[in-house]
């Protein structure tokens, strides 16, 4: 009797330390995958070579300060209250920005794509003013806009929405007739059509949209602040310049680099949260 | 579960015609006349581009025909509706629904059951076709036979009065087909639901049917019928009696012909380009 319960208590602690050894494997190669490890390797191969040409003294580099200064610049930055509402600034446009080309594209685009009628209503004025730049809408923006802070969010929503509208539309229509008709052979009615069908087929082109869309919205909100705006990271990194401040730049180029990659993955995470079926094995 | 011994479609005289721009139409059907047979396994089989798709598609609902009446059970027929249930080509399987949210669709989205009585529905239906563990999977997770077998759930639950199966195995390999003729075999023999059975297999045609429409290439018409009076239920070793290998040879005669009529239209469009390029050759010198 005792012996069972000795051999039992022996598997039980086998398994435990079985158990966290496989952890700390799944950790270690989790963290250093060869992906991981050659991303390593280029990052500091790029400074490397950044600090050695401007050590170096390549004619070219002239204007460039190390990356040693910039690290340095951008640890004085960070303990600054300017850099931090900067980038909480440039945040919030973008984020109101890209909300609002969803919330206002998505559903027009599926409309388009579910009526024929309403698209040909729509799409001649849609395409006249989609090659419009984003940044050509400034001035207009400025008048129409009673602040700074709605005039550069519209300029930035501006950025997102075409793309949006137009993955959707593309999105709905090349749905696959069958999917359509053996719903309509089932029965279905035109709002199940359009809530079982129609939007979840739309979803991955939603999310494309909404991962171009985001990129988009990075771009616009600096190019935006660095004509328009007081406050945001666009404007800090213009202020670089203006004061020859070369380190102050090439931080604010960093933390957009940084910022804009961050809500890359972000916007992933929720479209993937999305599409269920789509991540499956 | 059985299907009502109804759903008998009588179609005359149909005609459709497709309009290409910058080609002449092409006459697709052309005085069309058939018996789908209640309870049967109608096999409709032709050399490729004859209109078979055509067929099914307008006795589905999908398309409209020039002209020519289509009854089922003594009343017209008109747009899609859940008597008569295609089974596609290609999968049309919902690939955001798992296989439960697509089987249980039909007679949801129509009010007919509540979302738990569907359910039971189906898993009984999914246990027929053997997917009764992969319920909660999605479509994506399937293999392709498995797929089809979905599809053929999805449609069962409703009851139709007529399968149209529109070559619902092309596309699966060797192996899984012969699998799914049998498997579906063993499912027609249990339900002898009212089938129209689309092919391009001669073999497949034999081994399914009840009888043989063979139609002819375009336009397209039935140019006759051979029943098939092999015993069911059947398994493969039908594929090599006597009875099998008589139609067989029945059936290829007509094929061939209408095969040869289809190879035969391509040969005319060569020979009539060799003509012109030597023409233009002679005229060059």
């Amino acid at each position: 009797m005792s012996k069972t319960n000795i051999s039992k208590d022996n598997s039980v602690a086998n398994m435990f330390v079985k158990k966290e050894i496989s952890f700390g494997k799944r950790l270690q190669k989790k963290l250093f995958n060869r992906t991981n490890i050659n991303g390593t390797i280029a990052i500091l191969g790029f400074f490397l070579i950044w600090h050695l040409l401007v050590v170096l003294r390549m004619p070219f580099m002239k204007h460039i300060p190390t990356p040693v200064t910039v690290l340095e610049t951008f640890i004085n930055l960070v303990t600054k209250k300017v850099y931090w509402v900067s980038l909480w600034f440039s945040t919030k446009r973008v984020f109101y920005g890209f909300v609002a080309a969803q919330v206002l594209g998505i559903p027009l685009g599926l409309a388009m794509g579910w009526s024929r009628k309403f698209k040909y209503l729509s799409f001649p004025v849609f395409e006249v003013l989609r090659p419009i730049p984003p940044l050509a809408w400034v001035p207009v923006s400025i008048l129409f806009w009673p602040t700074n802070e709605l005039s550069i969010a519209f300029i930035t929503f501006i950025g997102a929405f075409f793309t949006i509208v137009l993955n959707v539309l593309r999105g709905v229509s090349s749905i696959d007739k069958e999917l359509y008709r053996s719903a309509l052979s089932l029965g279905a009615k035109p709002q199940h059509i359009f809530r079982k069908i129609i939007l979840p087929a739309s979803i991955p082109s939603i999310a494309t949209g909404m991962m171009v869309g985001i990129g988009i919205t990075w771009n616009v909100v600096i190019a935006a602040e660095m004509i328009a705006g007081d406050k945001g990271i666009g404007r800090l990194t213009w202020e670089g310049y203006l004061a020859g401040d070369t380190p102050t730049i090439i931080v604010g180029m960093i933390s957009i680099g940084f910022a804009g990659w961050l809500s890359s993955g972000i916007v992933k995470i929720i479209s993937d949260r999305m599409m269920p079926w789509r991540k499956l094995f | 579960m059985r299907c009502e011994k109804s759903g008998r479609i009588e179609v005359s005289n149909l005609c459709k015609r497709f309009h290409k721009a910058g080609k002449d139409p092409l006459q697709v059907l052309q005085n069309c006349t058939l018996t789908i047979e209640p309870g049967k396994l109608n096999v409709l089989i032709g050399p490729s581009g004859c209109g078979k798709s055509t067929l099914a598609n307008i006795l589905a609902g999908y398309d409209s025909p020039d002209s020519g009446e289509i009854t089922i059970d003594g009343s017209p027929l008109k747009g899609p509706g859940t008597d008569r249930l295609m089974v596609f080509q290609e999968t049309a399987l919902w690939p955001w629904m798992t296989v439960m949210e697509n089987v249980i669709f039909g007679p949801t989205v129509r009010g007919e059951m509540s979302k738990k009585e569907a359910r039971e529905e189906a898993t009984r239906i999914l246990e027929l076709v053997g997917l009764q563990d992969f319920k909660d999977k999605y479509p994506a997770q399937l293999s392709g036979g498995m797929q089809r077998r979905a599809e053929l759930a999805r449609a069962l639950i409703n009851r139709p009065k007529v399968m149209i199966m529109d070559e619902p195995f092309r596309g699966l390999d060797d192996l899984t087909r012969e699998l799914m003729q049998e498997y579906y075999l063993k499912i027609f023999e249990k339900t002898n639901c009212t089938t129209l059975f689309i092919t391009t297999e001669l073999e497949e045609a034999i081994f399914l049917a009840d009888r043989i429409l063979i139609m002819t290439f375009l336009p397209g018409r039935i140019k006759t019928i051979i029943d098939v009076d092999l015993p069911r239920p059947r398994n493969y070793h039908v594929l090599t009696s006597k009875k099998y290998l008589q139609i067989k040879a029945e059936a290829l005669e007509y094929l061939i012909e209408e095969g040869r009529k289809c190879f035969g239209e391509d040969c005319n469009i060569a020979n009539t380009m060799v003509d012109e390029f030597r023409r233009q050759a002679d005229n060059r010198h």
